[in-house]
């Protein structure tokens, strides 16, 4: 388990209450990755809110994740062209094949998944982004080839230092 | 003062109040699913709403200040027609399972449907699935069956600080969970059962112990003992039309007969030992130099409450086990011994106010390994329930005595019902344990009454003792974080999970109202009147177990079979 210090980023913010419990949580992400149950915690000491209360809080926003990214993190545009062009079809294979929900990672460490806004991509629809490069045009029956040349790229060792 | 006019009447209201209490203070009828008095309004179901004059838009009762002049219509056919659609939408991601649910004939949404002419569904579509939460030993949740009206959420956080519960999630994923969504037996919780207390549809419920008791009594090769706790008597009768605070003790115990129980014993009595043990732990701390103030450890909720979120008053905990457990041991140590039977034959049972009380009899502190004292234990609705069950008339029924060794209470131990009972039970008996003497006046007005807090000072031959009486775990944390910023003029603080003491617990019948809670707490008091034996030191039978079995208060047999200790819980707080 990976502690992280949080103190640097709530010192900045002392004697705070509940409004700051945000911005917080977005700065916990930033230098994390993701919230774990330890940031939850000691942002709740320092705010004196219960863990309940942040994590209703978190969950109500997209954009704050509870597992560590996977090595290839998987950006799935459900803006309005790729939903036209049949994105939630493509989120739900990505699902099944990975067996993991948006906002999960994979036990073996190797994918992550992400349900973001219209990416500025809409020429490409529908569009997914694997470690920031793009894929276009992507079809339910492509998927599996796609996330195949990343598993290729992964090395033998990969596997271990995810543990 | 103000006046509004409603529905062509002129109202009377405070100014700034809700209109939803000055509507029902006039005794106009709004139903609502979402509002407790007292507590933070939410507007979350939109049930109340009606229609303001000059407003465009219909405003919910329960979160809208009146104001002089205003003119409301509480029941227009736009009022109506939107609590209509309202409750339709709701059936529209609800299980159409009625008649198999807990809460059939008792459900509010069911009421509600009912009252505004729901006849067919007008909306269908793809409901939202859930999975079943019954990790917990207590409380059973079903999400499916859950309209988000936050009533538990709001109960788990204001009343009880407890928060372990909150909205998760958005729009049509939102649910109410757990920290991390985890199960409540891993969570926060204390178990205290006000959410279900709460609840207005068949989302929350107790782990039920039915079956299991129904198995036992059926089972020929075992002796199947029940106790009843002092709450309950005072609150059964409402199962079955009674007015709130009919005692019903003597009816119960012939029922209890008649289902089959070989024998019926009185908790009271084991709340008598309590104080006996207590009491003298109290004294021995006093003249000893040991941990102060002394917190009661009677409600199992509150003491998990300590375990997880005030560790560092564990050592302030009593270590005397609650009633129903120092009744589990005696029973199946001494009573077996008596008896000639086996531990492993005899099935212990017993009926509480309470669902923590079934999380504390699976603690593994309270048995022997494997063997827990108490088998099951049941709620006051769930003991109805059976009886129901069976076919029996608890009104028609004679009253009955509990059986020896363990069903001779004196009042005492009756008033461990009510938030304070312990309390003067326990002054009652300090007195006379250091004095010698009894008390001039043993009423304790000080400590009784429906305030969250209590307090009281008492004189015993010189000795200046400060106690303190809180209910509801909200006001338990005021006192504790007082204590911890230096006050230091309490010895002894009683401390009940549930506000108003075991008489209004989470196991009660469902839809109390404080009025209810009022008359209970009377009815104890009464009987406490009413009977000659008011302290539980001239308790007979308690005399004769100490004789023949314990020795002494806080003797070796003692600790071994009616103290323990807790320890600190790591939960998410």
């Amino acid at each position: 388990m990976v502690t992280v210090d949080l103190q640097p980023i709530l010192q900045r913010y002392p004697n705070a209450s509940r409004d700051a419990l945000i911005p917080i949580l977005q700065e916990v992400q930033e230098h994390q990755g993701y919230l774990s149950r330890e940031a939850v915690v000691e942002i709740g000491k320092h705010l004196r809110l219960p863990a309940s209360k942040i994590y209703g809080v978190a969950t109500f926003y997209n954009q704050f994740r509870f597992q560590p990214q996977g090595r290839n993190h998987i950006q799935v545009c459900r803006g309005t062209a790729c939903h036209v062009k049949g994105s939630a079809a493509v989120l739900d294979t990505l699902k099944r094949e990975l067996k993991i929900d948006a906002g999960q990672t994979t036990r073996d460490g190797q994918f992550s998944l992400e349900v973001v806004a219209c990416i500025g991509a809409c020429g490409l629809a529908p569009v997914i982004c694997v470690n920031g490069e793009f894929h276009a045009g992507v079809t339910t029956k492509s998927i599996a080839k796609i996330l195949d040349s990343y598993r290729r790229k992964a090395t033998p060792n990969d596997g271990n230092e995810a543990a | 003062m103000i006046t509004i006019e409603v529905n062509g009447r002129s109202v009377r209201a405070e100014k700034g109040e809700m209109l939803l209490s000055a509507l029902r203070r006039a005794g106009i009828t709004v139903p609502t699913l979402c509002h407790i008095d007292g507590l933070t309004p939410s507007g979350a179901c939109r049930i109340c709403v009606v229609e303001v004059e000059g407003q465009r838009n219909l405003v919910p009762s329960c979160a809208f200040p009146a104001a002089d002049g205003m003119k409301i219509r509480t029941h227009s056919p736009r009022a109506v027609s939107a609590r209509r659609t309202i409750v339709e939408l709701l059936l529209a991601n609800h299980p159409d399972d009625c008649l198999y649910c807990s809460r059939n004939g008792n459900c509010q949404l069911q009421t509600l449907a009912e009252e505004l002419g729901v006849r067919q569904r007008r909306f269908a579509g793809d409901r939202t699935r859930h999975t079943l939460d019954t990790s917990s030993p207590s409380i059973a949740r079903d999400p499916a069956k859950c309209i988000l009206c936050g009533k538990c959420v709001r109960v788990c956080e204001e009343v009880q600080s407890v928060a372990a519960i909150d909205f998760i999630g958005r729009g049509s994923r939102a649910k109410i969970g757990t920290a991390f969504d985890e199960g409540l037996n891993v969570s926060s919780c204390v178990n205290c059962g006000q959410c279900i207390n709460v609840c207005p549809t068949g989302a929350l419920t107790e782990q039920s112990h039915i079956k299991e008791v129904l198995d036992a009594l059926d089972d020929p090769n075992k002796v199947v003992v029940v106790q009843h706790a002092p709450a309950v008597s005072v609150t059964l009768g409402e199962e079955f039309g009674l007015p709130a605070g009919a005692d019903v003790a003597g009816a119960m115990t012939a029922t209890l007969r008649r289902l089959g129980f070989d024998r019926v014993f009185d908790t009271g009595f084991a709340a008598d030992l309590t104080i006996m043990e207590e009491g003298s732990e109290l004294v021995y701390r006093i003249k000893n130099g040991g941990r102060l103030p002394m917190l009661t450890s009677c409600s199992p909720g509150w003491i998990k409450f300590v375990e997880s979120y005030y560790p560092d008053f564990l050592d302030n905990l009593s270590t005397c086990k609650s009633p129903q457990q120092m009744m589990g041991a005696v029973i199946k140590h001494y009573f077996a011994q008596r008896e000639g039977l086996a531990p492993s034959r005899i099935y212990s049972v017993s009926i509480m106010p309470c669902t923590a009380k079934k999380f504390e009899a699976g603690r593994p502190e309270m048995g022997n390994g494997t063997d827990p004292d108490i088998d099951a234990v049941l709620t006051t609705r769930e003991l109805a329930r059976i009886i129901r069950m069976r076919g029996l008339s608890l009104l028609d029924m004679p009253a009955e005595t509990a059986d020896t060794p363990f069903g001779e209470r004196t009042t005492a131990g009756k008033l461990f019902g009510a938030s304070g009972g312990v309390m003067e039970a326990a002054i009652r008996s300090a007195h006379y344990l250091i004095t010698g003497e009894e008390m001039g006046n043993l009423n304790v007005h000080d400590v009784r009454g429906l305030n969250g807090v209590k307090e009281a000072r008492v004189n015993i031959a010189g000795l200046d003792v400060g106690v303190a009486v809180v209910s509801g775990l909200g006001n338990a944390c005021k006192l504790l974080d007082q204590i911890r910023a230096g006050r230091s003029d309490l010895h002894f603080i009683e401390v009940m999970t549930c506000p108003g003491g075991c008489i209004a617990g989470g196991g009660q019948p469902l839809g109390t109202s404080s009025e209810a809670v009022r008359s209970r707490m009377k009815a104890l008091y009464s009987i406490d009147n009413q009977e000659a034996v008011r302290t539980s030191h001239h308790n007979e039978s308690v005399k004769r177990l100490y004789a023949e079995f314990l020795g002494e208060p806080l003797s070796e047999k003692s600790h071994h079979l009616l103290h323990t200790h807790y320890t600190r819980r790591e939960v998410l707080v």
